[in-house]
């Protein structure tokens, strides 16, 4: 993360609520998850402030954030992993309590972590089912597993690897994440949340894995993305929301913004500058 | 700004590296892990190559261990007195004694799997063995089949209770099996009680006679080749139909030639054991027949073969063997996994241990479990099973056994003594080992290339 923090940066003044913006959806589309006034303390450490998020079908919303802004316990609580103090949800504008991974993997919703995803020794046919086997009676179905495994990966244009027998570990970094993105697509997933897609690839992967993101856009899939890189964010997103010691302070498409304005909401939680027509902070999805 | 892209200039470096192997994409998976040989080729040529390569990029598979076999048997062919070694009364011996180190080494690759060590099946093995015996026993008198059945569903217990502790109380399995060894030799003493043993050798016994029968008795000749014709033809029928099949559907399947030769193979051996078994060993009477003991061997082969590779629990040992935390993801159910593990290890343990008995012709205090254990772990990694985790297969037990066996065997002939043996198959471990590690080394020496 102290990457994209620029040489002066360590967060400014208090984080103040000038900046936090309120977006109602625009009438008639109601987009696929809704948080609102999401809180969440550990102990004594309060990690989201009355968070609102807004995830739409069919479009990708960068979520951006120094360390410890709160964007990973923000997708672990929508992951299920962690439940939220206060806060509503609404999933396909219905409110919705998701208690556990399961309950929101039964929604829908899906999270790829880079590493975290794929067993090295197994090959990717064997890893895109993983957990999910298809049997035929006692046996593992290895041809209709392949077959559906072949369509998926040939429906998201994951061409390059050379068969999909071979074990993961003998993948690209860019290939990974295609394959754990695959993977996660397969189960009609309707949420996409990507951690640090990119992060650890080279330029070549980096392109890979950003067009395998706008074509789950394409597919209808509202795309989450969880990223430091402005370059990234900026070649893919949609939408961008930024947190900031645990509070939402920007959340709008990405016209209204610019790198600065972006980088200045990451490192103090405001930012002066003036982006586009629309006023940097009322902005509408 | 500006720093902003130099500091992720900075950081990209070493991944442009990458980046630019990527771009010559036929190098980028050669040089970080090869493909194995069977998924890409087209024909049994290319697939030569392939696999070439492979071996010369260390990752050699079953090679090193047929190689240590053929080198084994032609040393000892040349040294053992009056080239005995080859000849069918002690190959069918060799048979018999690795028979147990086979076994064993297929229980403890169910553990390996996943990274973990079960240090306790040698005197697991010798409670089974026992119980068996100790169930045919006039007293009580069980039918074998009985007997059998009981002793095996107490090293099932014991590895259930073995893995309920690991994963419940989360403690490290060689510790807990490191206890475990010495608990179940304590309880072994205890079982045999003064007699200090227990004996299977009563020629009136019908339970008796049929569990030492394991070793000791033979498959009738006629019968024995009808069985070979059987299994090769159902093995390679299923072998074949399903390549064409995947083949033809457009799935990944290996070439024809490949396929063809697999099944050859799998004859030609059956036909050479069947065939060394059918001379006549005898050097007084006429001893012909296959032992029970190798078609035993070859049914525990089979079901951890079909356990592991086409039932999702296999599928299941896999992934938690390979990355744990991705299968907790995706669902799996990691500690019955592990739980299960246990379970089978000590459950195929038994079956040694039965093996054990039958070819001794009972069990005493004597046995030295500690020393069989290490050659379980021993025999696994011989056979090409991973330490670390996520890489075995139930063939890698039979293997690595075999090698134990011949260079048991092969000491025996010459007359030297346990010291040597010992000494010997320290030496073939400790390469076994080694050849593991060069070829992980490799792997991860390609990981950081990736990253």
């Amino acid at each position: 993360m102290d990457m994209t923090t620029p040489e002066g940066g360590p967060a400014g003044g208090a984080p103040g609520s000038e900046g936090r913006v309120l977006v109602d959806p625009p009438a008639g589309t109601e987009p696929l998850l809704r948080l609102r006034g999401i809180s969440k303390h550990f102990g004594a450490v309060q990690a989201l402030f009355d968070v609102d998020l807004d995830l739409p079908a069919g479009q990708v919303t960068a979520l951006c954030g120094d360390n410890g802004a709160g964007k990973s316990v923000l997708t672990k609580t929508i992951a299920g992993i962690h439940q939220p103090d206060k806060g509503e949800m609404y999933w396909e504008g219905r409110l919705v309590h998701i208690h556990s991974p399961k309950d929101s993997a039964s929604l829908g919703i899906e999270t790829v972590y880079q590493d975290l995803a794929l067993a090295d020794n197994l090959d990717i046919v064997q890893n895109m089912f993983l957990g999910r086997e298809r049997l035929n009676r006692l046996f593992l179905n290895e041809d209709s597993m392949e077959r559906a495994a072949a369509e998926t990966l040939a429906s998201l244009h994951v061409t390059t690897v050379r068969s999909i027998r071979q074990p993961v570990a003998t993948l690209s970094g860019g290939q990974r994440q295609a394959v754990a993105v695959a993977k996660a697509v397969m189960w009609n997933s309707k949420l996409v949340m990507l951690d640090e897609p990119t992060a650890a690839l080279g330029v070549a992967q980096t392109r890979m894995v950003l067009d395998l993101v706008k074509r789950l856009k394409d597919h209808g899939l509202a795309v989450m993305v969880i990223s430091h890189n402005l370059n990234d964010v900026f070649e893919v997103a949609d939408r961008v929301a930024v947190l900031h010691l645990g509070r939402m302070v920007a959340q709008d498409r990405i016209s209204a913004f610019d790198r600065e304005s972006v980088v200045d909401f990451m490192t103090s939680g405001r930012s002066s500058r003036q982006v586009a027509t629309s006023g940097s902070s009322q902005g509408r999805n | 700004m500006a720093g902003v892209d130099d500091e992720q200039g900075g950081v990209k470096a070493p991944s442009d590296i990458a980046a630019e192997a990527e771009a010559a994409p036929d190098l980028t998976a050669a040089a970080v892990e090869v493909i194995p040989p069977e998924i890409l080729a087209q024909s049994l040529r290319q697939y030569l190559r392939a696999w070439f390569t492979r071996v010369r990029s260390g990752d050699a598979g079953v090679l090193p261990v047929v190689a240590a076999l053929v080198a084994v048997t032609i040393v000892f062919q040349i040294v053992s007195p009056n080239h005995i070694y080859l000849s069918p009364g002690n190959l069918v011996n060799l048979f018999d004694q690795s028979a147990v180190f086979i076994v064993l080494g297929m229980g403890e690759i169910f553990v390996l799997l996943l990274g973990e060590i079960d240090l306790s099946i040698g005197y697991v093995a010798a409670i089974g063995g026992i119980l068996a015996g100790e169930f045919v026993q006039p007293d009580i008198n069980w039918p074998w089949w009985a007997a059998i059945a009981a002793a095996l569903l107490a090293c099932a217990g014991i590895g259930a209770l073995h893995g309920i502790i690991i994963t419940r109380l989360r403690l490290p399995s060689f510790v807990v099996t490191l206890a475990g060894n010495l608990f179940w030799f304590g309880v072994m003493i205890i079982i045999l009680g003064p007699a200090g043993g227990v004996a299977i050798t009563s020629t009136i016994q019908e339970n008796q006679k049929v569990l030492s029968g394991i070793v000791y008795a033979y498959i009738d000749p006629v019968i024995s080749w009808i069985g070979l014709l059987v299994i090769v033809a159902l093995l390679g029928g299923s072998m074949w139909l399903r390549d064409t099949g995947r083949r033809r559907s457009g799935l990944v399947a290996p070439p024809v030639g490949l396929t063809l030769a697999k099944v050859a193979f799998i004859a030609v051996a059956g036909i050479a054991v069947v065939a060394i078994c059918n001379i006549n060993r005898g050097q007084y009477l006429p001893i012909i027949g296959v032992p029970w003991v190798v078609p035993l061997v070859l049914v525990v082969l089979g079901v951890s073969m079909v356990l592991l590779e086409h039932m999702q629990f296999g599928r299941h040992m896999y992934a938690v063997g390979g990355n744990p935390e991705a299968a907790r993801r995706a669902g799996v159910g990691v500690t019955a996994i592990r739980t299960w593990a246990f379970v089978l290890c000590s459950l195929t343990a038994g079956i040694a241990g039965i093996i054990y008995c039958s070819q001794l012709g009972g069990i005493t205090t004597n046995i030295n479990g500690g020393q069989y254990v290490l050659y379980a772990v021993a025999a696994a990694v011989i056979g090409g099973t991973s330490l670390i985790g996520g890489r075995g297969r139930a063939i890698h037990g039979l293997l690595g056994g075999l090698v134990i066996g011949a260079i048991y065997n092969g000491l025996y002939l010459l007359g030297l003594q346990i010291q040597w043996q010992l000494i010997a198959t320290g030496l073939v471990l400790l390469a076994a080992v080694t050849i593991d590690a060069l070829s992980r080394r490799g792997a991860t020496g390609g990981s950081l290339v990736r990253v």
